[in-house]
Protein backbone atom coordinates (compact mmCIF):
# COMPACT_ATOMS: atom_id res chain seq x y z
CA UNK A 1 0.00 0.00 0.00
CA UNK A 2 2.97 2.68 0.87
CA UNK A 3 4.75 1.60 -2.57
CA UNK A 4 1.74 2.17 -4.65
CA UNK A 5 1.14 5.75 -2.88
CA UNK A 6 5.01 6.20 -3.07
CA UNK A 7 5.17 5.31 -6.40
CA UNK A 8 1.98 7.66 -7.03
CA UNK A 9 3.49 10.63 -4.97
CA UNK A 10 6.86 10.22 -7.40
CA UNK A 11 4.46 10.63 -10.47
CA UNK A 12 2.62 13.86 -9.25
CA UNK A 13 6.38 15.13 -8.28
CA UNK A 14 6.79 14.83 -12.08
CA UNK A 15 3.97 16.42 -13.05
CA UNK A 16 4.87 19.29 -10.50
CA UNK A 17 8.39 19.87 -11.68
CA UNK A 18 7.62 19.23 -15.64
CA UNK A 19 4.92 22.57 -14.74
CA UNK A 20 6.55 24.71 -12.12
CA UNK A 21 10.23 24.09 -13.32
CA UNK A 22 11.19 23.06 -10.06
CA UNK A 23 13.06 19.82 -8.90
CA UNK A 24 11.90 16.86 -7.79
CA UNK A 25 13.68 16.58 -4.80
CA UNK A 26 11.33 18.54 -2.95
CA UNK A 27 9.13 16.33 -3.18
CA UNK A 28 11.18 13.06 -3.02
CA UNK A 29 12.96 14.04 0.29
CA UNK A 30 9.52 14.27 1.79
CA UNK A 31 7.86 11.39 0.17
CA UNK A 32 11.11 8.96 1.29
CA UNK A 33 11.49 10.13 4.99
CA UNK A 34 7.04 10.45 5.90
CA UNK A 35 6.74 7.50 3.50
CA UNK A 36 9.29 5.24 3.40
CA UNK A 37 10.83 5.81 7.05
CA UNK A 38 14.17 6.51 5.74
CA UNK A 39 16.29 8.96 7.70
CA UNK A 40 16.80 12.37 6.54
CA UNK A 41 20.19 12.21 5.64
CA UNK A 42 19.69 8.97 3.65
CA UNK A 43 16.10 10.47 2.07
CA UNK A 44 18.56 13.43 0.92
CA UNK A 45 21.12 11.22 -0.11
CA UNK A 46 18.32 9.18 -2.05
CA UNK A 47 16.47 11.99 -3.52
CA UNK A 48 19.49 13.59 -5.16
CA UNK A 49 20.08 9.56 -7.02
CA UNK A 50 16.33 10.16 -7.64
CA UNK A 51 16.33 13.27 -9.63
CA UNK A 52 18.99 12.23 -12.26
CA UNK A 53 16.13 10.27 -14.89
CA UNK A 54 13.64 13.34 -14.81
CA UNK A 55 16.82 15.86 -15.18
CA UNK A 56 18.65 13.90 -18.04
CA UNK A 57 15.17 13.53 -20.00
CA UNK A 58 14.39 17.48 -18.77
CA UNK A 59 17.87 18.91 -19.66
CA UNK A 60 17.15 16.41 -23.42
CA UNK A 61 13.98 18.12 -24.44
CA UNK A 62 15.24 21.33 -23.31
CA UNK A 63 18.38 21.38 -25.44
CA UNK A 64 16.33 20.31 -28.71
CA UNK A 65 14.08 23.40 -27.94
CA UNK A 66 17.28 25.27 -27.69
CA UNK A 67 16.69 26.82 -24.51
CA UNK A 68 19.62 25.57 -22.04
CA UNK A 69 22.63 27.93 -22.64
CA UNK A 70 25.06 25.19 -22.95
CA UNK A 71 28.17 27.36 -22.17
CA UNK A 72 26.59 28.95 -18.56
CA UNK A 73 25.22 24.81 -17.52
CA UNK A 74 28.83 23.51 -17.99
CA UNK A 75 30.37 26.46 -16.06
CA UNK A 76 27.62 26.21 -13.13
CA UNK A 77 27.29 22.14 -13.18
CA UNK A 78 31.22 21.94 -12.62
CA UNK A 79 31.49 24.59 -10.12
CA UNK A 80 28.98 22.98 -8.30
CA UNK A 81 30.80 19.64 -7.59
CA UNK A 82 32.96 21.73 -5.49
CA UNK A 83 30.03 23.02 -3.22
CA UNK A 84 28.47 19.55 -3.43
CA UNK A 85 31.39 18.50 -0.74
CA UNK A 86 30.82 21.50 1.67
CA UNK A 87 26.82 21.00 1.30
CA UNK A 88 27.58 17.29 2.12
CA UNK A 89 29.78 17.54 4.98
CA UNK A 90 27.53 20.14 6.23
CA UNK A 91 24.74 18.27 6.22
CA UNK A 92 26.44 14.97 7.79
CA UNK A 93 27.89 16.56 10.93
CA UNK A 94 24.10 17.62 11.97
CA UNK A 95 22.24 15.76 13.95
CA UNK A 96 19.33 14.17 12.63
CA UNK A 97 16.42 16.09 13.83
CA UNK A 98 18.71 19.54 13.22
CA UNK A 99 18.63 18.77 9.77
CA UNK A 100 15.75 17.63 9.23
CA UNK A 101 13.69 20.63 11.00
CA UNK A 102 16.52 22.95 8.29
CA UNK A 103 14.98 21.43 5.93
CA UNK A 104 11.63 22.02 6.82
CA UNK A 105 12.43 25.85 6.54
CA UNK A 106 13.93 25.74 3.36
CA UNK A 107 10.52 23.71 1.77
CA UNK A 108 8.63 27.00 3.36
CA UNK A 109 11.22 29.03 1.49
CA UNK A 110 11.04 27.16 -1.78
CA UNK A 111 7.13 27.31 -1.18
CA UNK A 112 6.98 30.94 -1.06
CA UNK A 113 9.69 31.25 -4.51
CA UNK A 114 7.00 28.70 -6.35
CA UNK A 115 4.14 31.16 -5.46
CA UNK A 116 6.37 33.99 -6.31
CA UNK A 117 7.01 32.46 -9.45
CA UNK A 118 3.22 31.43 -10.28
CA UNK A 119 2.57 35.66 -9.77
CA UNK A 120 4.84 36.75 -12.26
CA UNK A 121 4.41 34.52 -14.81
CA UNK A 122 0.53 35.27 -13.95
CA UNK A 123 1.26 38.85 -14.82
CA UNK A 124 3.52 38.52 -17.48
CA UNK B 1 28.07 35.96 -23.53
CA UNK B 2 31.25 37.40 -22.36
CA UNK B 3 34.27 36.50 -20.20
CA UNK B 4 33.60 38.74 -17.40
CA UNK B 5 30.17 36.24 -16.97
CA UNK B 6 32.35 33.52 -15.74
CA UNK B 7 33.11 34.12 -12.21
CA UNK B 8 29.58 34.81 -11.70
CA UNK B 9 28.51 31.31 -13.51
CA UNK B 10 31.13 29.67 -10.45
CA UNK B 11 29.95 31.53 -8.02
CA UNK B 12 26.60 30.20 -8.60
CA UNK B 13 27.63 27.00 -9.11
CA UNK B 14 29.54 26.53 -5.94
CA UNK B 15 26.48 27.89 -4.04
CA UNK B 16 23.99 25.66 -5.64
CA UNK B 17 26.14 22.73 -5.20
CA UNK B 18 26.53 23.34 -1.63
CA UNK B 19 22.46 24.51 -0.77
CA UNK B 20 21.68 21.26 -3.18
CA UNK B 21 23.51 18.59 -1.71
CA UNK B 22 22.31 20.31 2.03
CA UNK B 23 19.08 19.53 1.30
CA UNK B 24 19.39 17.04 -1.19
CA UNK B 25 17.48 18.53 -3.96
CA UNK B 26 19.27 19.70 -6.98
CA UNK B 27 19.53 23.72 -6.42
CA UNK B 28 17.58 24.60 -9.31
CA UNK B 29 15.47 27.05 -6.68
CA UNK B 30 18.93 28.84 -6.39
CA UNK B 31 20.15 28.68 -9.41
CA UNK B 32 17.38 30.10 -11.28
CA UNK B 33 16.83 33.62 -9.45
CA UNK B 34 20.89 34.16 -9.50
CA UNK B 35 20.61 33.66 -13.10
CA UNK B 36 17.53 35.97 -13.72
CA UNK B 37 18.88 38.36 -11.00
CA UNK B 38 22.95 38.35 -11.62
CA UNK B 39 23.06 37.56 -15.59
CA UNK B 40 19.32 39.08 -16.95
CA UNK B 41 18.82 35.43 -18.34
CA UNK B 42 14.47 35.02 -18.82
CA UNK B 43 12.55 32.42 -16.68
CA UNK B 44 12.55 29.74 -19.66
CA UNK B 45 16.21 30.03 -20.26
CA UNK B 46 17.26 30.14 -16.39
CA UNK B 47 15.16 27.00 -15.71
CA UNK B 48 16.26 25.47 -18.76
CA UNK B 49 20.29 25.89 -18.23
CA UNK B 50 19.06 24.91 -14.62
CA UNK B 51 18.18 21.52 -15.31
CA UNK B 52 21.11 20.75 -17.40
CA UNK B 53 23.80 22.19 -14.24
CA UNK B 54 21.41 20.20 -11.74
CA UNK B 55 22.01 17.02 -14.15
CA UNK B 56 25.85 17.47 -12.66
CA UNK B 57 25.24 18.43 -9.39
CA UNK B 58 22.79 15.54 -8.45
CA UNK B 59 25.15 13.10 -10.31
CA UNK B 60 28.10 14.71 -8.05
CA UNK B 61 25.86 14.67 -4.60
CA UNK B 62 24.31 11.26 -5.27
CA UNK B 63 28.37 10.14 -5.55
CA UNK B 64 29.50 12.32 -2.58
CA UNK B 65 26.87 10.38 -0.56
CA UNK B 66 26.82 7.07 -2.13
CA UNK B 67 30.70 7.35 -0.70
CA UNK B 68 28.93 7.87 3.05
CA UNK B 69 26.86 5.12 2.45
CA UNK B 70 23.54 6.76 2.34
CA UNK B 71 21.92 5.97 -1.18
CA UNK B 72 19.44 3.91 -0.75
CA UNK B 73 19.16 2.68 -4.47
CA UNK B 74 15.55 0.67 -4.62
CA UNK B 75 13.92 3.63 -2.63
CA UNK B 76 15.52 5.95 -5.37
CA UNK B 77 14.62 4.06 -8.24
CA UNK B 78 10.81 3.70 -6.69
CA UNK B 79 10.44 7.72 -6.96
CA UNK B 80 12.67 8.21 -9.42
CA UNK B 81 11.42 6.36 -12.72
CA UNK B 82 7.63 7.48 -12.12
CA UNK B 83 8.78 10.97 -11.31
CA UNK B 84 10.08 10.89 -15.63
CA UNK B 85 6.27 9.55 -16.44
CA UNK B 86 5.08 12.29 -14.63
CA UNK B 87 7.14 15.09 -15.92
CA UNK B 88 6.43 13.84 -19.73
CA UNK B 89 2.59 14.19 -18.64
CA UNK B 90 3.73 17.89 -17.07
CA UNK B 91 4.41 19.12 -20.25
CA UNK B 92 1.48 17.98 -21.53
CA UNK B 93 -0.94 18.98 -18.95
CA UNK B 94 0.51 22.74 -18.51
CA UNK B 95 -1.61 23.27 -21.73
CA UNK B 96 -4.66 22.70 -20.09
CA UNK B 97 -4.25 22.93 -16.69
CA UNK B 98 -5.80 26.27 -14.27
CA UNK B 99 -1.75 26.83 -13.37
CA UNK B 100 -2.60 29.63 -11.34
CA UNK B 101 -4.37 27.63 -8.87
CA UNK B 102 -2.07 24.76 -9.33
CA UNK B 103 0.36 26.74 -8.09
CA UNK B 104 -0.70 28.16 -5.37
CA UNK B 105 -1.83 24.84 -4.17
CA UNK B 106 1.25 23.07 -4.67
CA UNK B 107 3.25 26.44 -2.59
CA UNK B 108 0.53 25.48 0.17
CA UNK B 109 1.21 22.02 0.04
CA UNK B 110 5.08 22.27 0.63
CA UNK B 111 4.51 25.01 2.86
CA UNK B 112 2.78 22.92 4.91
CA UNK B 113 4.93 20.08 4.70
CA UNK B 114 8.00 21.76 5.56
CA UNK B 115 5.62 22.79 8.49
CA UNK B 116 5.18 19.53 9.80
CA UNK B 117 8.90 18.70 9.84
CA UNK B 118 9.97 21.77 11.63
CA UNK B 119 7.17 21.56 14.46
Amino acid sequence: MTVVLVILVGLGGGVLAGTFGVGGGIVFVPTLALGLGLTQIHAQATSLLAILPTAAVGTWRQVRLGNVDVRAAIYVGVASIVGVQGGVLVAESLPEHALRRLFGAFLIVTALQIAWRVRQRDAA
Amino acid sequence: MGASTAPKLVGIGVAAGFFGALFGVGGGIVIVPLLVTFLAFDQRRAAATSLAAILVSSAAGAITYAAHGDVRVGAAMLVGIPAVVGVVLGVDLQQRLAQRTLGYAFAVLVAAIGLKLIL
